[in-house]
């Protein structure tokens, strides 16, 4: 009998422990309230299949649980019966495909007026790249990096010498505006974690991964990086900034561009 | 295989295969060291594989203390954290749990369950097992190599693993653990070919494929993804090698490390994530359909109930063991892969929820109007179906591309895979351990010193991993040394980090009472007899216990029925053995 309270304490407990933790997913300050949605239809899927099974079994053990001339009954197959749990799961799991394949699709289709909004990692230390006026990122490659070009932008490319760039500060961004994140790694692989955006992607040397989102609410939000990077990996921490517009083009006016960086020859500080 | 006509009557003749067939030891090094007999090569493996493992639980331990206390410890710095992780995690995947799986139970069963002498190759067999503690030995001698240990977790990505910011990259450590795990895969072919040799080639008379227990076909399909699996990982370790030794760069674009630029250009990290999880995930089911497999038959012995929808049970085995090769990019949704590939695999990932939730269906159906005997095997059962039930839901989170996005990388990643492919799996062989011991040693394990450890371990560690998936939710990341001052994490949470901590540090205690059992029972333990669960499957049937060298005497078992044969309506006894001739002849493979 043990076996079986304790066997109904342990969904009892869980549902309990669900619906009174502390612990639940920071208030979100992007357009993803689709992805919390697909997570919370996949609870209450999942938990009333786990609630279903853990009780039906405690029931089996409560009901036929060896008794002194009690026998087992033979039934070595039920094709009914198999087929119909086969089917039903079939939709279960369909129910949680369906809505999550829907939100994917928006989660890799980037609004065409999404602005971008370069990030660059290494070890441990996050920095940025806003496009000048022209609106246009100019090109860069690890080859190019060097300490006066922390960033490794080609000289070259007209389009990258308005660009804006932040070593290891704080990155702004204006509220209600989506943006393209685009990420770049010069040594291993990091990822750009925020956990009230939602949405985070790994860094990759070598490529230019990306993803897209809005934010929602003013205020400032810590950035973690999410992917093992070395012995600094939870060190490595950086800012953002959700402003008002106004407040974020002052800030935009005060920030170095490429050519006043490469004129001030400074070389950059250690990290 | 032997074909049976239909229809014959009476008993048939079983096949006698001359003794001389057999390597027969010579003296005591041949009898217990360098032994060629399938059962001791599994006691030299299970015991390997537990002693690597106990390193594993005390990593385990250290790290856990990191959580709770940051900075008590003095001796637990960044570089140790990660290389106490990397090591944790290595060691039970691949040293522990696929060793004691296939390497342990596949040696012990497969002859014995199957009705053979011996595996098909015992030469190789012994290679194996030899091979595999020269793997072990090598990981092991990182800890004491210049610069300790990998820390580069178990997952090995470059090119931080290779690197100097990581502990061992540019030492011994990175060096140590690719040559160990290359060494481990060239023992594991030679093992695992016997495994699937044997069940194709060496099974008894009338032993059908259809007529094999489940932990056969669990340790068979198993292996037969191991044998395919194994060589992506092969190939990787070989090719990070290269990088690292030679100056190759398969896995190394131009990089700049700490202002300096390398010498590397045009390799492909994410290269090496596709070769790592194509081996990486079959693996989880190479740990999973073993303990499948075994937890049917423990289910069905000691609910006295023949597993229900047996041929569904083996499809099921088969299809997942299949559909696992097409499932590996889900570990990947946010590693920066073509995103529309997300489409595809968490399609083959959510279709793979159908036939492991037939599996859960069939072992709780199998319960219904049983005759449950609460013994210790049966415990561990029902404590592994509400594990791997809850371990296999968050699954579906995190197999569902959008819904992983936010959960990746976090503790509830580390909760999940723990629940499903640790604590379940180790469950089941704590139950198969209890459950074949007898017939190992002839002696049956303290009851008591067994549900202490029984209870401790089952509820220890469902409140270690349950609420560590909040801490997911919240948003903590997975592999960080410490959480320092974050503004989204409340005091609260580094509360529950305490929690887990404790409960770790019991349940990681209660592990000594399992082994003080194992050593107790030896010698003290009662008397077993040769089928103490009053079991149909072969193993029991031996004419002695433990059984001998060769397995059967002089004459072959010869199988006339499934393996699942309690609880007959008209029987005289609540079980019949396989090698119970029918009246009338064979009976068919599966009861209608």
């Amino acid at each position: 009998m043990a076996v079986v309270l304790i066997l109904v304490l342990i969904v009892v407990g869980s549902v309990l422990f669900h619906v009174l933790s502390p612990w639940w997913w920071t208030p979100i300050a992007s357009n993803w309230t689709y992805i919390d949605s697909t997570l919370v239809i996949t609870f209450w899927i999942t938990g009333i299949v786990f609630v279903a099974v853990v009780s039906f079994m405690a029931y089996c053990v409560f009901r036929f649980r060896h008794k002194p001339g009690s026998q087992a009954a033979y039934e070595p197959e039920n094709r009914r019966l198999e087929w119909l749990l086969a089917s039903g799961t079939a939709v279960g799991v369909a129910a949680m495909l369906a809505p999550g394949l829907v939100v994917w699709n928006q989660f890799i289709t980037v609004p065409d007026d999404a602005v971008p909004v370069e990030v660059v990692s290494q070890q441990w230390l996050w920095s940025f790249r806003l496009p000048g006026a022209d609106g246009k990122l100019g090109r860069a490659e690890t080859r190019d990096v060097s300490p006066e070009n922390p960033l490794g932008l080609n000289k070259n490319d007209a389009s990258g010498l308005d660009d804006v760039i932040i070593e290891g500060g704080e990155l702004h961004l204006p509220v209600g505006k989506p943006v393209r994140i685009l990420l770049r790694s010069v040594d291993v692989l990091h990822d750009f974690y925020v956990p009230e955006f939602r949405a985070k992607m790994d860094m990759i040397p070598g490529m230019i991964t990306y993803f897209w989102f809005t934010p929602t609410r003013t205020g400032s939000f810590e950035i973690l990086c999410a992917e093992l990077c070395g012995i600094g990996h939870a060190q490595m921490r950086g800012t953002v900034v959700v402003e008002e517009a106004a407040d974020y083009q002052t800030w935009l006016g005060q920030q170095q561009t490429f050519t006043q960086l490469m004129a001030s020859g400074e070389p950059r500080p250690a990290n | 295989m032997v074909e049976i006509p239909s229809g014959s009557a009476g008993a048939i003749p079983s096949a006698e295969v001359e003794d001389v067939e057999l390597y027969h030891p010579k003296s005591w090094w041949t009898k217990y060291v360098f032994s060629q007999d399938a059962k001791i090569i599994a006691v030299q493996y299970s015991l390997t594989a537990i002693a690597i493992g106990l390193v594993a639980l005390v990593l385990s331990w250290l790290m856990r203390l990191q959580l709770a206390f940051p900075g008590y410890f003095a001796f637990i710095d960044a570089d140790h954290y990660y290389q106490f992780i990397t090591m944790h995690g290595m060691i039970m995947v691949i040293y522990l749990l696929t060793a004691l799986f296939l390497g342990g139970f596949g040696n012990y069963l497969i002859p014995l369950m199957v009705g053979a002498r011996d595996m098909v190759f015992p030469y190789a067999n012994m290679l194996s097992y030899w091979i595999y503690l020269l793997a072990v030995l090598i990981l092991a001698a990182g800890f004491f190599a210049p610069g300790g240990p990998t820390g580069a977790g178990w997952t090995l990505y470059p090119p931080q693993a290779v690197l100097s910011g990581t502990p061992g990259g540019k030492d011994w450590g990175i060096l140590l653990m690719l040559s160990s795990l290359i060494v481990f895969i060239i023992g594991f072919t030679m093992g695992g070919l016997n495994y699937v040799v044997t069940v194709l080639q060496g099974r008894a008379r009338g032993m059908t494929l259809m007529r094999m227990p489940l932990t056969v076909w669990g340790i068979f399909t198993a292996t037969v993804m191991a044998l395919l699996a194994f060589p992506a990982l092969f190939v990787a370790c070989v090719m990070m090698l290269f990088d690292r030794l030679l100056g190759t760069s398969f896995f190394m674009p131009a990089i700049v490390e700490m202002g300096e630029q390398l010498q590397h250009g045009g390799g492909s990290p994410i290269l090496f994530q596709h070769l790592f999880w194509f081996f990486g995930h079959p693996e989880v089911y190479i740990v999973a359909l073993p303990a499948f497999g075994i937890v049917s038959d423990l289910i069905s012995t000691h609910a006295r109930k023949n597993i229900f929808g047996y041929r569904m049970m083996v499809w099921a085995i088969v299809v997942i063991g299949a559909l696992s090769f097409i499932v590996w990019a889900h570990h990947m949704y946010v590693s920066g892969m073509n995103p529309a590939f997300g489409f595809f695999f968490a399609t083959t990932t959510l279709i793979i929820a159908v036939p492991t939730a037939i599996k859960v269906y069939n072992w709780v159906l199998t319960l219904w109007r049983g005759d449950i005997h609460l013994t210790l095997p049966m415990l561990f059962a029902l404590a592994f179906i509400v594990t791997f039930v809850n371990g296999g839901l968050t699954g579906l989170f995190l197999g569902n591309v959008v819904v992983d996005v936010p959960l990746s990388d976090t503790m509830f990643v580390v909760a999940h895979f723990h629940m499903v492919m640790g604590v379940a799996p180790i469950l089941v062989i704590f139950g198969a351990i209890c459950h074949w011991y007898p017939k190992v040693t002839g002696r049956m394990l303290n009851e008591t010193l067994g549900q202490i450890h029984f209870w401790t371990t089952f509820l220890g560690t469902y409140a270690i991993f349950f609420p560590m998936h909040y801490l997911g939710l919240l948003g903590v990341p997975r592999r960080y040394f410490e959480m320092g001052e974050t503004a989204f994490v409340p005091p609260s949470a580094h509360t529950l980090n305490i929690f887990i901590t404790v409960m770790a540090l019991i349940v990681g205690a209660a592990q000594m009472v399992f082994l003080f059992n194992l050593v107790w029972s030896l010698f003290r333990g009662r008397e077993a007899g040769g089928n103490p669960w009053r079991a149909t499957t072969l193993e029991w049937q031996t004419p002695q216990t433990p059984p001998a060298h060769g397995n059967w005497g002089k004459e072959l078992p010869v199988v006339y029925r499934w393996a699942y044969d309690y609880s007959v309506p008209g029987a005289a006894e609540d079980f019949i053995p396989q090698t119970a001739p029918a009246d009338g002849g064979i009976t068919r493979e599966v009861p209608a």
